[in-house]
């Protein structure tokens, strides 16, 4: 945190100066080109039809909200001029609507007028059943949507929502221009390759090429409702490689301005750092590594009903096992040889904000090999001749999955000598992120189908409120073949009492309450042992010194304030 | 060169002591037999002498430098070599750039979780050399197989040579990723992690790369089909498969003998590569590919992790090429003894 706000102030100053200096005199596309770095290519331009940050951050650069999050995670506006409260009406007395107004002479980047039939139809799109829309989470409990007139757009709930800042608040879900997306409603919305890869946006910038999977150039949009921004005229936006060398070039041979999500060991990021091309940032939001643990069964023999809930797990049901895994995992050692300055240790998956940060799992951060043993042996699990513990038959032994990632592999080798210390074998797997995360129904390694009996990865939410996120685990998110493999439950956890905290805090409006029953759900993902939280992960940046205006947003995409980067003389 | 000539003459002469002697004159490959049986000593008995476990994570040891890193100490380098943990660091004052972290215990030195870098090497060498025996093997055989009865059998000769087209025109890697993709789990689960991927990597290795054997083996059995000793034996009615025996194989050796070898270096090669792009064996599994592709993010920090792989790659490589270029000239009747 102290990190962050010491760039954030002078950053900060940075901008405000250039800004207020320069708005009356410079002009659009001042700086010529800017070269951005993801190292994970961006495959679409839409986000209603991918999870993938990659394609969230790019589309970022195109589509704007209503509303986005700055770097403290307070709300700033984007195609409205003010935030709709209880105080200013513009939510009701009651929190089952909210009226949002649309800025005055909002244009798209094709010179036609931004209206609320745009809004609605973008909320159309994603709420129509047969879309397959990825961020349909975020439109849950919407009633309807309707234009007030021209510029007014009311959306009503199906009852009170206490945080009724999910739809067209936060890059995940911008709005669509209905003219250009009129034709991919429903099942016809992936087949629409153009609109996909070229939306018409309201944001700084138009795409110019997309070369799916590789690079994306985009140059200024001459209708953004600031003349004097952006001050790059071309934004070249690279995708794929590795983070290693998305780092380099960055930070050694300065070919590039901005690299994304550096996860890469310590003392190669400061000795980088060093060479004196650029900077590194980092910023906690509420990202956590974890393991999730498979509560059913994925061996092969079952076929189409691996990972299904038909089937439970030979040993992972049992929660001396989970215990004893969480048991024997040194934390603070993961966290000095994974990420140094970029990480905390952590007992929650819900690390962040502050007030929903649970105190009730302190201890995990002390490894206990001997205590995991006397769990394992009082639950009955003997220790046999090859070291490695069985009941009835049942060995512990486990296939380890994760993205390929020098950090991974590290935290894999490692956990794996400290479960071998508790008579569990693990065996190791390891995937290439693209695939992994890919989300491809006919690939058996995505994340989702979880063929393996845990996987380490990290997953965040954008924004403040922790509502949707926890809502992850409910019995309704379970990944299976009936729901093409979508959601985000992957430990395939289903608890009736869970899902009645859900629904409370669905009604509930008071933050401190909110705050309890975010805090209930943590700890009973906690207390299970379902989750296994390592380490709680700083997002790590580098960018180069001659790029000013970076202001790094764990709240909301990387490039949120893009709009206002500029080059440095 | 008379003189060895008369002592052979005087002897009784075996068509091996007579390759021998040839190959002996060939300077590249008695080194690079010398070197490549250096190697394979050192992967196969090594692990017996040096006993450390390639697979422990000593974490408190992470990073150590090899100990090679003690010949740029300067002034210090004999003080370096005799009580290295005596040299912790060249400038206290230095966060993290001018550490110095030498042992005995770590010759080679460590990687970022600790493991012992010579440890692995031999081990990852194991994997390594085997995979490329094996699938040099399974090429040789089914490339022999194929060459022969193409060349032999004038029936065959279309479909199978269209059938050697249809391989070579297979773009290899992404076939191996593809392949990598479907079998994995059915492997895995049939013989185990290690095994499996085994199995499979030989195979798929295997299987893409006997199409020069059997292109090259064609074309000489093509040739000395018509030559007058085949038609001696053709005439008094030696079976097919006797010809073969007998007459074809021993002069179709030399071109054998020389893909045999080359086939190894490319198979350790593409084994390397696919370890490389993160695919085949788990990840804590050291294989040479493996270990230079973990070493190149600290390549920066100790170069030492990325040259011992890479050069034990390109001394195995290079050793076995030079072993067949000496076969190569041992084995031709026409070149032997000039």
């Amino acid at each position: 945190m102290k990190m962050k706000h010491l760039i954030t102030g002078a950053l900060g100053a940075a901008v405000l100066s250039t800004t207020a200096f320069g708005a009356a005199h410079e002009a659009q596309g001042r700086d010529g080109n800017a070269n951005i770095i993801y190292w994970q290519a961006a495959s679409i331009l839409n986000p209603y039809l991918s999870g993938g940050t990659k394609d969230v951050d790019a589309s970022s650069m195109i589509l704007e909200p209503l509303a986005g999050y700055d770097e403290n995670g307070n709300m700033v506006t984007k195609l409205v001029d003010e935030i709709p409260t209880v105080g200013n009406g513009g939510v009701s007395a009651d929190l089952t609507t909210i009226t949002w107004k649309l800025s005055e002479g909002l244009l798209w980047s094709d010179g036609s007028a931004v209206t609320s039939a745009d809004v609605v139809f973008t909320a159309n799109y994603c709420m129509d059943e047969t879309g397959g829309c990825q961020q349909l989470i975020k439109f849950g409990g919407v009633e309807s949507v309707v234009a007030v007139d021209d510029l007014t757009v009311l959306i009503t709930f199906d009852g009170p929502k206490p945080f009724p800042y999910g739809p067209f608040v936060g890059s995940t879900t911008p709005v669509l221009q209905a003219a250009q997306f009129a034709n991919c409603m429903g099942a016809a919305a992936p087949t629409c390759t153009e609109q996909n890869f070229g939306p018409i946006g309201t944001g700084p910038f138009i795409v110019t090429e997309f070369r799916a999977n590789d690079t994306i150039t985009l140059a200024a949009n001459e209708n953004y409702r600031d003349p004097s921004k952006p001050a790059f005229a071309t934004i070249t936006f690279k995708g794929g490689g590795s983070a290693d060398a998305a780092a380099r070039s960055v930070l050694e041979t300065g070919e590039f301005d901005y690299a994304w999500n550096l996860q890469l060991a310590p003392e190669i990021l400061a000795d980088m750092e060093a060479k004196g091309l650029g900077t590194l940032h980092s910023a906690f939001g509420p990202l956590v590594e974890r393991l999730m643990i498979n509560l059913t069964n994925p061996s092969a023999d079952l076929g189409d009903e691996r990972s299904t809930v038909a089937h439970p797990h030979p040993f992972m049901t049992d929660i001396a096992v989970r215990q004893a895994l969480s048991m024997a995992v040194d934390r603070p050692l993961l966290v000095e040889i994974g990420y140094g300055k970029a990480g905390k240790v952590t007992c929650n998956v819900l690390p962040s904000p502050a007030i929903y940060d649970s105190p009730n799992n302190a201890g995990c951060e002390v490894q206990d090999i001997a205590g995991a043993n006397a769990l394992l042996d009082s639950a009955g699990w003997e220790m046999g001749s090859d070291g490695v513990r069985a009941k009835d038959g049942v060995r512990l032994s486990i296939l380890y999955q994760t993205s390929t990632n020098a950090v991974r592999q590290d935290f894999q080798a490692l956990i794996k000598q400290w479960w071998s210390e508790i008579g569990v074998e693990t065996e190791l797997k390891n995937i290439d992120a693209a695939v992994f995360f890919g989300g491809d129904q006919s690939s058996p390694d995505t994340f989702q189908k979880l063929f393996a009996d845990l996987e380490m990865y990290a997953n965040n939410f954008d924004g403040t409120d922790p509502e949707a996120y926890m809502g992850s685990w409910a019995c309704s998110e379970i990944p299976s073949p009936e729901n093409a493999w979508l959601g985000q439950n992957m430990p395939r956890f289903c608890d009736p009492a869970y899902d009645a905290l859900l629904a409370e805090m669905g009604g509930t409006a008071d933050i401190e309450e909110r705050a309890r029953l975010a805090i209930a759900m943590n700890d009973m993902l906690m207390q299970t042992y379902t989750i296994i939280p390592l380490v709680h992960r700083g997002n790590v940046v580098a960018s180069a010194n001659t790029l000013e205006g970076v202001l790094l947003n764990v709240w909301d995409t990387d490039l949120w304030n893009i709009a206002d980067w500029s080059r440095s003389e | 060169m008379s003189s060895t000539i008369e002592q052979d003459q005087a002897q009784n002469r075996s068509l091996w002591g007579d390759v021998w002697s040839q190959f002996r004159t060939h300077r590249g490959a008695l080194i690079g037999m010398v070197v490549f049986g250096i190697i394979l000593f050192g992967v196969t008995f090594g692990p017996f002498i040096w006993t450390k476990d390639p697979f422990f994570l000593d974490i408190r040891a992470k990073n150590t430098n090899a100990m090679t890193s003690c010949f740029f100490t300067g002034s210090q380098i004999w003080q370096c070599f005799s009580d290295p943990t005596s040299i912790k660091y060249f400038d206290p004052n230095a966060e993290v750039l001018d550490r110095l972290k030498v042992s005995w215990s770590f010759p080679l030195g460590t990687d970022q979780i600790g493991r012992d870098i010579l440890a692995q090497l031999m081990q990852g060498g194991r994997v390594s050399v085997a995979v490329g025996m094996t699938a040099m093997l399974l090429s040789l055989i089914v490339g022999t197989l194929i060459g022969v009865l193409a060349g032999y059998f004038r029936r065959v000769d279309g479909l199978l040579m269209r059938f050697t087209d249809l391989f070579l025109a297979l773009p290899i890697l992404p076939l191996l990723l593809v392949i990598i993709m479907l079998f994995r789990d059915t492997l895995r689960n049939a013989f185990g992690p290690e095994t499996g991927i085994f199995l499979l990597i030989v195979f798929i290795i295997g299987m893409t790369s006997w199409m020069q054997t059997a292109r090259i083996v064609r074309g000489d059995v093509l040739a000395l089909k018509e030559r007058e000793f085949i038609l001696a034996a053709n005439s008094i009615g030696t079976p097919a498969r006797r010809v073969i025996g007998r007459h074809i194989m021993p002069n179709i050796l030399s071109p054998i003998m020389v893909s045999a070898t080359l086939g190894i270096a490319t198979a350790i090669i593409t084994e390397s590569s696919l370890s490389f792009l993160g695919l085949g064996f788990p990840s804590d599994f050291p294989t040479w590919g493996r270990l230079l592709f973990d070493g190149t993010s600290y390549i920066g920090q100790s170069p030492a992790r990325v040259i011992w792989p890479g050069l034990a790659i390109s001394l195995t490589v290079l050793s076995v090429n030079f072993i067949g270029d000496g076969l190569r000239d041992a084995l031709d009747p026409r070149i032997r003894g000039r």
